[in-house]
């Protein structure tokens, strides 16, 4: 924590198992009630017990827009995490162990080494997660926060533990935070309170309320890391809301699930990963072929195949762009960080039910499983919802037996491109919907009656149509001076770690702007050349290994970047990565910079 | 979006207009080859409907991809002609998202039994009230015949010319022992008794599944309507108990001289998918009700983030 303002990072390190989300949950409610702002990564490994677990919780009073470069403070609930991050620790941080059974490192001079004799302060507790309970204290002390805060925090978060529980965990508490008055250097100034109090979500979290917003009544998933926590917290709303949620039998069910329920009328949402959505795809050009309206989304983790389940990576956009054979209609959007999540999913399903074709989002493990301070204020749970060209009225069949349609033609060849959608079960407008090409009427043209002409038609009418809404898609646009010497080119997640890149290499002296891409289809190829045909040098930054969006903006507009910044260890960029990166390519020494990541989980 | 659910509007009022099968004729005319086992079982699916008083917009029937899937375009109703062994899934949704629509999913035993085999069995499981009905030819007629998941050992086609090595399912077996609630056999040679099964399958609450012999006159020569002719014996006229799971597995598993036909297995006690989703027992069909979150439930989820 060196700058002005206050800013500081909180590592708690551990194997799976011993209990490293609940002080993290307590400290993430305890800050963003104080109104500072959060943000919060877990570094992890797929493992139920043991392995490694680092979390990174930054909380500072302005917004931030990542997990940080560094930790401030580190708790260690194993020697594993001792032994892996202590060389981490910089003069004037804190490193936080039970002496029990820790045995502290070497560290660099000023680190503050605060040895945690937890037996001695719970009178022996059995508790095998005691020891995170002393550290809170402790932690608490050290930033100076006032004891009543976390008992009442621990109350909350233990409560429906009973009482019993809750007492225990007080006392430990307070015997961290005694210790840490009595031993323990603190923060030489007090945590400054925010404007108002902030709340927490994830990006999964994010998502499935932007689905609830949007009206979702219908979500299927198969579990599969990252995106479960989408399914989680849909199950666990479902009765509240009114929304019918499947935990299907593979993925392949989940993506014919929600079509045939997007087909009959809800508003229908499905999410998987990289592996899940192989599975999708066949069935997401049925949507194409057939005209549903409906939204999956990919919560990308590093691959190929099954990959690292607990890592990220940008890795699956020609996945995405390659879902399924043929040329068909859809949007693919990324979302810039876990608010954009939330408000994309309202503004996609306006989308795709106006166009009548498929939405993918690209979400991936640093939004959807990252921890994020909002402000209340800002989530819009009332989007506005547009259905679109929906026919929901029965009409009289003129038929004396009921089964004329008046003609309706499902697939009509309209103008724009769209043909108004009836709703099965109207009477009036009974329609078959086929996958394989058809006519307006719904009839097939793919045997018998195939024709040059007719097949040509249906594939302009459906082209026509997503050309039509495109227009609805802002493009993107610069943030910051439009003379800069360098233009980074981000999409998707890296957005908050770019424009804090940026601030950094202002401070270095070079000045930089940043193209953040959202919409990957529709892609606004002309105002985006335009662009960058101005920029001085510009720099793909992006979270694979082959540059997959510099080379699909190279498709799009013949634009080769001028220089990358490229990751694919599995751990998301940090700022300081960007910041070295942009200065190695401005000192000629590489145009294809792939920083090192230093925290080895 | 206010919109009237069946029950309310989708009736005209006062009119009761006694359908035929010819009223569920659809827009163009079956394909299929002359003879083919299928058209028994279009015709006996709509003389069905048509007997139990349905009108074309209250039935979806739901296909996946083969000659027996391309029912849904020779059938006045919606229809949705889905993908290879996607049908139930499909169907499973619809129906989710609209449980006034009355589903029928059509299809073959390559569709249902191979590449859709494990959505039958998890179909079945649900109990949800789907009619599947399987048009099984022992074969892939589409694809010009190859073998079938249902094809008998020994069976030489394209794709075995030196014979089958392995073993043919039985979907019946499969179905009971997955949870089906109905079960039945039919034989497209038998139209009257097939119109019998269908009926009852589609009042059936929960998921009813026939299996049909609908002989592929183009590719299969085994099983053919002589071969179904000589063996078939419904289990009506051997006075079979369909409450009584054992006797049904015992009569799933005849194939030889005798082969039956009729209502396997019937358990009429299990509530439906759609019964046990409380969801759906908070007003009519989710496809709709009214988007958006109100008030209440908004300061309830922001409330929890806090
Ligand atoms: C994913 C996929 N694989 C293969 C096919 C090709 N295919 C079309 S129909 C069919 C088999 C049809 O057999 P069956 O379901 O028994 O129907 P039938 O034609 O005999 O009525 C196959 C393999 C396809 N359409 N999709
Ligand atoms: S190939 Fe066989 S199954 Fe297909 S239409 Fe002809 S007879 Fe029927």
């Amino acid at each position: 924590m060196e700058s002005a303002r206050f800013d500081f990072v909180i590592g708690i390190g551990g194997a799976a198992g011993q209990g490293i989300a609940t002080p993290g949950n307590i400290l993430a409610r305890t800050f963003v009630r104080r109104g500072l702002h959060l943000c919060a990564y877990n570094a992890h490994q797929s493992i139920i017990r043991g392995g490694h677990i680092l979390l990174a919780l930054r909380v500072a009073e302005h917004e931030i827009h990542s997990h940080g470069d560094n930790l401030d403070l580190l708790l260690c609930l194993n020697q594993d995490t001792m032994n892996r991050h202590l060389r981490h620790m910089r003069p004037g941080t804190w490193v936080l162990f039970n002496s029990d059974d820790i045995v502290p490192g070497d560290a660099a001079e000023g680190v503050h080494m605060c040895p945690m004799p937890v037996k001695a302060l719970t009178n022996d507790s059995r508790n095998k997660v005691i020891q995170n309970t002393v550290a809170l204290g402790a932690i608490v002390s050290i930033l100076g926060l006032d004891f009543a805060t976390l008992e009442a925090a621990l109350q909350r978060e233990l409560g429906r533990k009973g009482k019993e529980v809750v007492e225990e965990n007080v006392q430990a508490a307070r015997g961290g935070f005694d210790h840490a008055q009595a031993h323990f250097p603190s923060l030489d100034r007090p945590v400054p309170t925010g404007a108002k109090p902030l709340a927490v979500w994830s990006g999964n979290e994010a998502l499935a309320m932007g689905g609830a917003a949007a009206g979702v009544r219908f979500y299927c998933a198969y579990p599969m890391s990252p995106s479960t926590g989408i399914l989680h917290w849909m199950a666990a709303n479902a009765r509240d809301l009114g929304i019918m949620v499947r935990q299907a039998e593979d993925e392949l069910a989940v993506a014919n699930m929600t079509i045939g329920a997007a087909h009959a009328g809800c508003r229908a949402m499905c999410a998987t990963s990289g592996g899940g959505f192989a599975l999708m795809t066949e069935a997401i050009g049925m949507a194409g072929m057939m005209e549903v309206p409906v939204v999956f989304i990919n919560v990308q983790r590093a691959g190929p195949s099954t990959g690292v389940p607990t890592k990220t990576e940008q890795g699956d956009l020609w996945q995405a762009l390659g879902a399924s054979q043929g040329d068909y209609e859809r949007f693919i959007v990324a979302p810039k960080n876990a608010l954009d999540a939330f408000n994309t999913i309202p503004e996609l399903f306006n989308l795709v039910d106006k166009c009548q074709c498929p939405g993918i989002l690209l979400s991936d493990l640093l939004i959807s499983e990252g921890t994020f301070s909002v402000d209340p204020d800002a989530i819009n749970m009332f989007p506005p919802i547009d259905r679109g060209e929906l026919i929901t009225q029965p009409r009289s069949a003129d038929g004396a037996n009921g089964a004329d349609t008046n003609g309706y033609l499902r697939y009509q060849d309209t103008e724009t491109g769209i043909s108004p959608r009836a709703l099965p079960g109207l009477e009036g407008y009974v329609y078959v919907a086929a996958t394989d090409e058809h006519d307006e009427d719904g009839v097939l043209i793919s045997d018998e009656f195939t024709n040059p002409h007719k097949r040509r038609k249906m594939v302009e009418k459906r082209a026509r149509k997503l050309q039509h809404v495109a227009k609805e898609v802002p493009p993107p646009a610069l943030e910051g001076p439009a003379d800069a010497e360098v233009t980074l080119v981000g999409w998707g997640s890296t957005y908050g770690v770019i424009k804090e890149a940026i601030d950094q290499l202002k401070e270095r002296g070079v000045t930089a702007n940043h193209l953040p891409i959202k919409w990957i289809i529709p892609f606004h190829s002309e105002e985006v050349s335009a662009i960058l045909n101005k920029a001085k040098r510009v720099i793909v930054v992006e979270n694979n290994y082959s540059g997959q969006f510099a080379r699909y903006l190279r498709s799009e507009t013949g634009f080769a970047a001028h220089g990358h910044i490229r990751k694919y260890d599995g751990e998301p960029f940090m700022p300081h990565h960007i910041v070295e990166g942009v200065l190695a390519q401005l000192a000629g020494e590489t145009t294809r910079f792939v920083p090192e990541h230093e925290f080895i989980v | 979006m206010a919109v009237p659910t069946k029950s309310e509007a989708g009736r005209r009022e006062g009119t009761v207009i006694q359908l035929t099968a010819k009223d569920f004729k659809g827009k163009v005319n079956p394909d299929w080859c002359p003879g083919c086992g299928d058209f028994g079982v279009l015709n006996s699916v709509q003389r069905a409907v048509a007997e139990l008083g349905l009108r074309p917009h209250e039935i979806l029937t739901v296909s996946g991809i083969g000659c027996s899937s391309n029912f849904p375009g020779f059938f006045n109703a919606y229809g949705m002609h889905t993908l290879h062994g996607r049908a139930l899934a499909v169907a499973t949704g619809a129906k989710l998202a609209n449980h006034e629509l009355t589903v029928i999913v059509t299809g073959g035993d390559g569709d249902g039994y191979g590449i859709g085999g494990n959505h039958f069995m998890h179909a079945a499981r649900r109990n949800i009230d789907l009619t599947y009905i399987v048009m099984n030819n022992q074969i892939y007629g589409l694809t010009t015949g190859q073998l079938s998941p249902t094809s008998r050992e020994g069976m030489k086609t394209k794709s075995s010319p030196f014979g089958s090595v392995e073993l043919p399912i039985n979907p019946l077996l499969i179905s009971i022992m997955a949870g089906a609630t109905f079960v039945a056999r039919g034989f497209s040679g038998d139209g009257k008794h097939l119109v019998e099964l269908i009926k009852q399958a589609i009042q059936h609450r929960g998921f009813a599944h026939i299996d049909v012999f609908s002989p592929c006159v183009t590719f299969n020569h085994d099983n053919t309507y002589p071969f179904f002719r000589e063996r078939v014996k419904r289990l009506e006229d051997e006075g079979h108990d369909p409450s009584d799971w054992k006797a049904a597995c015992e009569k799933a598993m005849v194939w030889g001289d005798t082969i039956y036909t009729g209502l396997f297995f019937r358990s009429e006690g299990r509530a439906t998918l759609e019964e046990k989703e409380p969801v759906l027992a908070q007003g009519g069909p989710l496809a709709y009700r009214p988007l958006g979150l109100s008030q209440e439930q908004a300061q309830k989820l922001l409330q929890r983030m806090m």
